[in-house]
């Protein structure tokens, strides 16, 4: 077993992950704000945030689904002793971790159903980079509109168009979080330009 | 000081996490009710066990504590609460409203308006809108699939058939985002407004009935009601004795037996800084 399997957890549980929860809510209450999120230093190519929210939310209760480059060895041996999360596919799965390439297509996910939309699955995606530029984000929890550097805006409009059903996402970045919950509406730009 | 004896906040990690991803699935989900495994707590059914166990999830070393019961932070569930999460997470608490980061409230929401970073959690008796009108859960939970609020509707105009006007004065029905119908716990209908637009996070926690629902800030929340008879937040037409306030919720108290009576703020903390600046009602000694 690499050393490093046992190291990178959260030195003090119940505080850091009470602190690494806070980010991650006021990210979903908030969506488009961008929010540090420390605590965790899992193996590459993890990044620190997603490490945290892997340990903050994900126990053996919640299988979880490696997409791509973060389905190793070093990650799941990791996740194991860290977590004890069950790894299952796309279709299993509470939460999703993986690039946004990585991690398509969304129609493989669990959406809820019509009486339990909250049976759906949460997608961590590691981006590249995280800013408050790019698609413009409306609705609960942004009080005009916010912006927010997404991979797509057609796949995320037609998240929401399940409304109540549908997929909610975490972006994670180095150790900052910003999160698209399923009742965001996304619109490019040069749309909202248009509009006014 | 902490009880060492409990792991922070009392829960065990495990059930933290559990209830920390309902309160996420509840804010991606606004006015939907998330069940979860509630647990056991150290109280009886009915004292806030869902809002202590959200409060429990929520909370961080570094916050700041307020517990208000009916607006009161001297009665006897919100002492007991207050100190529950000072001895099991040694966070620091207030009775005043713009310190606190966290507040967990029994039936009231406060008169200061709340302000962004601060995080207000709800004790709930009963989540479903519905229930009295459907005992069934297999029916409300398709009921509330179908956005079938027909028989919400045929309550309040049966309050306006008996009464002349809809008699419902508190746990007032509201529709978040114009899709789900939820219940707002038993606040005061004069509470309502205050739960729209709202720039803090609102989240409610209903123990016995395994319930977790929220309200993310900047949610529209209309309160149910028809063209003829418009939604109207209405308070005791009096000021408050203590204080002079006339735009607080007050309380009726019985001062005699002989019809003796007084109204006073419920929300003690905006009264007694109201009394502090040098405003003073009627009754005031």
């Amino acid at each position: 077993m690499h050393p490093q399997t046992l190291e990178g957890g959260f030195a003090n549980p119940a505080a850091d992950a009470a602190h690494a929860f806070r980010s991650v809510m006021e990210a979903v209450a908030r969506p488009g704000t961008i929010h540090e999120i420390t605590g965790a230093r899992p193996p590459a190519p993890l990044s620190p945030a997603a490490g945290a929210v892997l340990l903050t939310l994900c126990d053996t209760d919640t299988p979880l689904y490696l997409a791509g480059a973060a389905d190793c060895d070093a990650v799941r041996a990791w996740l194991a002793f860290h977590t004890g999360a069950p790894l299952a596919g796309p279709s299993d799965c509470m939460f999703a971790l993986g690039t946004w390439d990585a991690l398509l297509p969304l129609s493989a996910y669990p959406k809820g159903s019509p009486e339990y939309p909250d049976r759906s699955a949460t997608l961590i995606v590691e981006a590249p980079a995280l800013s408050d530029e790019g698609a413009v984000l409306q609705g609960p929890g942004i009080r005009d509109t916010a912006r927010l550097s997404l991979p797509d805006i057609g796949a995320f409009r037609q998240n929401r168009a399940l409304f109540p059903l549908g997929l909610d996402f975490l972006f994670t970045c180095d150790g900052r979080i910003a999160a698209l919950p399923r009742a965001t509406r996304v619109a490019a730009p040069a749309e909202m330009a248009e509009a006014r | 000081m902490t009880d060492q004896a409990y792991n922070f906040a009392y829960l065990d990690e495990q059930t933290k996490r559990m209830i920390r991803r309902a309160i996420l699935k509840g804010l991606a989900i606004p006015g939907y009710q998330v069940p979860f495994a509630s647990r056991e707590m150290p109280m009886p059914y009915g004292w806030g066990t869902g809002g202590v166990q959200v409060s429990a999830a929520v909370l961080t070393p570094d916050d700041r504590f307020k517990v208000i019961d009916q607006g009161a932070d001297d009665t006897t569930n919100a002492v007991s609460i207050r100190s529950f999460f000072e001895r099991t997470a040694g966070v620091a608490t207030t009775t005043v409203t713009t310190e606190a980061t966290v507040i967990q409230t029994r039936h009231r929401i406060p008169e200061v308006p709340l302000a962004e970073g601060q995080i207000l959690v709800y004790q709930v008796p009963i989540p479903e809108p519905l229930r009295f009108l459907e005992p069934r859960e297999s029916e409300t939970r398709k009921m509330h699939s179908l956005e079938e609020y027909g028989l919400m509707h045929v309550k309040l105009y049966e309050d306006i058939a008996r009464h002349g006007h809809i008699a419902t004065s508190y746990a007032y029905p509201v529709k978040v985002e114009g899709r789900y119908v939820m219940d707002p716990s038993p606040i005061p209908k004069f509470d309502n407004p205050k739960l729209a637009d709202c720039p803090a996070i609102q989240l409610f926690g209903a123990g016995r009935e395994q319930r977790i629902y929220a309200l993310p800030p900047y949610t529209q929340v209309v309160s149910l009601d028809f063209e003829d008879h418009p939604f109207e937040a209405s308070r005791a037409d009096h000021p408050c004795g203590l204080c002079g306030a006339v735009d607080s919720y007050l309380d009726e108290v019985i001062t005699d037996d002989a019809g003796g009576r007084m109204f006073v703020c419920s929300d003690t903390d905006y009264c007694e800084t109201r009394q502090a600046a040098g405003h003073r009602g009627k009754d005031a000694a």
